[in-house]
């Protein structure tokens, strides 16, 4: 989960993800930052995510982006 | 609409795009978001460069400048023209049309079949269904010109960080006749006018006619970027999902339909909104990366309907001109709109890009 954190907060230094319950509805992430945390998600965990998974509600928590990262094969460690 | 035109082919292709680079990062500073958080798109949207006209240059400018060049190779003659198709967003003017401008230029006869399509990211596809049809009911021997042109960097707010970057301005023109021994061209196209205000620009028109509150900058999305009513605008997330969920039927459609698969295309030529999107449409429909060109973003920014123009001049110049391929070519966008082809491109008489001094 950290390592998901530390992406979150590089690409959005100033925002507070972890003062936050829905990442979409407190407008900390918009469409171009799930398009650059997707492809951060790909390099880290060497995962595709189908296209079809990107979808607000699937970035709007850390749950929610970890259960992404498990169902795109990929294995969250910490 | 799924059909099958028969005895039609496209004998020249000329893309056009202005001289004037803009660079990405010389841009950053202008977009209301911290430098590094705008840089990471650079790699994945494929913001690099983009080309965009003068103030003072208009639709029907990059037309003219690459008919120029045809009739000046006399890769066609003026008393060849049977038709003019222009498929264009953001013509020279609501009236008169840009095909008639361009008519009007050239003196052509009185004759010519005139006519502009208001299309965006489909436009070419929509523009060569169109001379398809009119090919049909021209005096033999007669071409039709398909020119896909846009210049909307120009409705598009230099503040806007979701826009400005991928945006690039240009024009495509392909030399379409009939040919009796041509290979059947099978083709899909559909539309969800319901999902229009997705991509639209929502000032200008006679629902709201421009002036000065349409014109001020604000923050619509609470996003931070600026545009006015005036400027184009699209949910980026919207749009996205309208792609990834109809493009890939769309194309296995076209494909089942002739038992092709995808192994049997060489080339799948599609609109290039952005990399992200062309990547991800890859993965879901299977196509390996080096069938399907995604480099047009980050040399020349998204020119919606002159996209697969530039994209197949760009990439392919050499090849078309000495073998043929089974291509398939895409598009999607405004309207919303989606439409394919499969069709044989090569051998071509020109196959070239052009840098306008537009």
């Amino acid at each position: 989960m950290e390592t998901i954190y530390k992406i979150l907060e590089s690409i959005r230094p100033e925002s507070n993800f972890k003062n936050s319950e829905n990442f979409i509805d407190d407008g900390l992430l918009d469409s171009f930052d799930i398009v650059s945390l997707v492809n951060e998600l790909e390099e880290e965990y060497d995962i595709l995510v189908d296209a079809l998974d990107i979808l607000p509600d699937n970035f709007s928590s850390l749950n929610a982006i970890s259960a992404l990262v498990a169902k795109s094969g990929g294995k969250i460690e910490d | 609409m799924k059909t099958k035109f028969s005895g039609k082919r496209i004998s020249s292709i000329i893309g056009i795009v202005p001289e004037l680079e803009s660079f990405f990062d010389d841009e950053v500073e202008n977009y209301p978001f911290p430098a590094k958080q705008t840089l990471k798109l650079k790699k994945v949207m494929g913001y690099k460069k983009h080309r965009v006209v003068k103030p003072e240059t208009a639709a029907s400018d990059l037309c003219i400048y690459g008919l120029d060049y045809l009739l000046k190779k006399e890769i066609i003659r003026k008393d060849e023209i049977g038709a003019i198709i222009v498929t264009t967003t953001f013509p020279d003017h609501f009236i008169p049309p840009v095909s008639n401008l361009i008519q009007g230029h050239y003196q052509l006869p009185d004759d010519v079949v005139c006519l502009d399509i208001s299309q965006g990211c489909v436009a070419f596809v929509v523009g060569l269904m169109e001379a398809f049809m009119i090919l049909d009911h021209l005096e033999p021997g007669k071409k039709a010109l398909v020119f896909s042109t846009d210049v909307l960097s120009k409705k598009v707010s230099k503040q806007d960080r979701n826009s400005y970057p991928l945006i690039g301005d240009g024009a495509g023109v392909a030399i379409v006749e009939n040919d009796p021994g041509a290979k059947e061209i099978p083709f899909v196209l559909h539309n969800n006018g319901a999902m229009g205000k997705a991509l639209i620009i929502p000032a200008g028109g006679s629902r709201m006619p421009s002036n000065a509150e349409t014109a001020e900058m604000r923050d619509f999305n609470g996003d931070g970027n600026l545009r006015s009513l005036d400027n184009l605008t699209m949910d980026g997330t919207g749009v996205f999902n309208f792609v990834q969920s109809e493009v890939p039927p769309m194309i296995s459609e076209l494909l089942s339909g002739q038992n092709l698969s995808i192994e049997d295309i060489d080339w799948f030529l599609f609109h290039q909104p952005n990399k992200f999107m062309l990547r991800k449409l890859a993965e879901k429909i299977g196509i390996p990366y080096e069938k399907m060109p995604m480099n047009l973003v980050e040399n020349f920014g998204n020119s919606s309907g002159a996209t697969i123009p530039i994209c197949l001049t760009f990439n392919l110049a050499e090849e078309m001109k000495e073998n043929v391929y089974r291509c398939c070519l895409a598009s999607f966008g405004s309207g919303l709109t989606w439409g394919a082809m499969i069709i044989e491109l090569g051998n071509l008489d020109v196959c070239e890009l052009l840098i306008s001094n537009c």
